[in-house]
């Protein structure tokens, strides 16, 4: 049955979901990262496993992202992103992203944060050099887009942590699985 | 009120902590996955109490410092008071939430599990989430030892579960 209303605001999506003070959020977050950085004795395996938990989160968050937003199928990747920009961001952190700098084919783009919970707080010491410190991000976008389907790469162009004026992710789409319908039964 | 954010932003990095310290790291040497979530809590708690005191007067004993991690803490992590508090007045403390939070989306019914499993792999499944769910709690209790030591409370926390999803955390404090 399709859904008897369209999709939420943004801000009446936030309003809809259980909110907790983003602190325990962040300080978790920043004590899991701490953790990580003794416990691994690269940087890049930091990296890494950040990219990993935010992969398996990401395919979680997008069934409640689905399940509460009412938005119904996007046609292209350009739509998918606007509504994670509008609409995921803001249901899940409560900010706002932006996306830009789209390429000729469509097939990438960046998204912009000039808010971002996650690092109230952070100050990174010299010795992180290397640390991308909000890849657990990357990783739930990579997740969220490989459950609908869609393959990505995501970067990190810039970083507040590393004195850039905002957060910027650069998401490629490298291969979009077409769904195959009717289903063939398995007997 | 302060910043908020989706309730399953946490849920998602508190599973993936315990996920990737019992099941990556430390996967045959559960004490030690279970000391490092005990240290993340202990980080959180400590950092919150900080915050969360910054306008009140110091405690005067620590009786009053348990009751504020049951009533103000406690909401400000997961919106209601600690249900139930004992004590024998000899240092042990028993906090009791009668609906944790963070207990309340995990099972430990076997059955619930593994409805088409034979009957080991039954038996694993819930050794397997009972063991997850007790990994869980070395969380919240660092929390908790945590948020005392900053208020000059040293004491040592542990979790009973055994009547899901009541959860009781017990404070002996050190002398």
């Amino acid at each position: 049955m399709p859904p008897l209303t369209g999709p939420k605001s943004g801000d009446a999506l936030f309003g809809s979901v259980e909110r907790v003070n983003a602190e325990l959020f962040t300080l978790t977050y920043g004590a899991i990262v701490r953790q990580l950085l003794t416990d691994l004795e690269e940087v890049e395996e930091v990296n890494k496993q950040l990219d990993q938990m935010g992969y398996n989160i990401g395919t979680r968050l997008v069934d409640e992202f689905l399940a509460k937003s009412n938005v119904s199928r996007c046609v292209d990747f350009k739509e998918t992103a606007d509504v994670i920009a509008k609409l995921g961001f803001k249901m899940f952190l409560g900010v706002t992203a932006t996306v830009t700098n789209w390429d000729a084919e469509g097939t990438s783009c960046s998204f912009v944060l000039e808010d971002n919970p996650l690092v109230d707080f952070v100050e990174l010491p010299d010795t992180c050099q290397g640390l991308q410190y909000c890849n657990v991000l990357s990783g739930v976008i990579r997740g969220a887009l490989e459950m609908v389907s869609m393959k990505t790469e995501v970067t990190w162009v810039r970083d507040m942590l590393r004195g850039d004026d905002a957060y910027e992710m650069r998401v490629k789409l490298t291969k979009q699985v077409p769904e195959e319908y009717p289903y063939k039964d398995d007997d | 009120m302060g910043r908020e954010v989706a309730e399953s932003c946490v849920d998602g990095v508190v599973m993936q902590m315990v996920a990737a310290y019992c099941g990556g790291f430390y996967a045959a040497k559960p004490e030690l996955a279970a000391r490092r979530i005990e240290a993340i809590g202990f980080q959180v708690g400590h950092q919150l109490t900080e915050r969360y005191t910054m306008e009140r007067p110091r405690f005067s004993d620590h009786l009053e410092a348990i009751k504020f991690i049951c009533k103000d803490f406690w909401s400000e992590l997961f919106k209601k008071q600690i249900d139930n508090l004992k004590t024998n007045h000899r240092g042990t403390f028993v906090l009791q939430d009668n609906h944790f939070r963070w207990l309340t989306r995990v099972s430990v019914d076997p059955s619930v599990e593994s409805m088409d499993a034979t009957e080991n792999d039954s038996t694993t499944l819930g050794d397997s989430a009972a063991q997850t769910t007790s990994m869980l709690l070395y969380f919240p209790c660092g929390i908790i030892r945590g948020a005392l030591t900053n208020l000059g409370i040293s004491c040592s926390v542990t979790a009973d579960m055994s009547n899901l999803p009541a959860c009781s955390f017990v404070v002996r404090i050190k002398t």
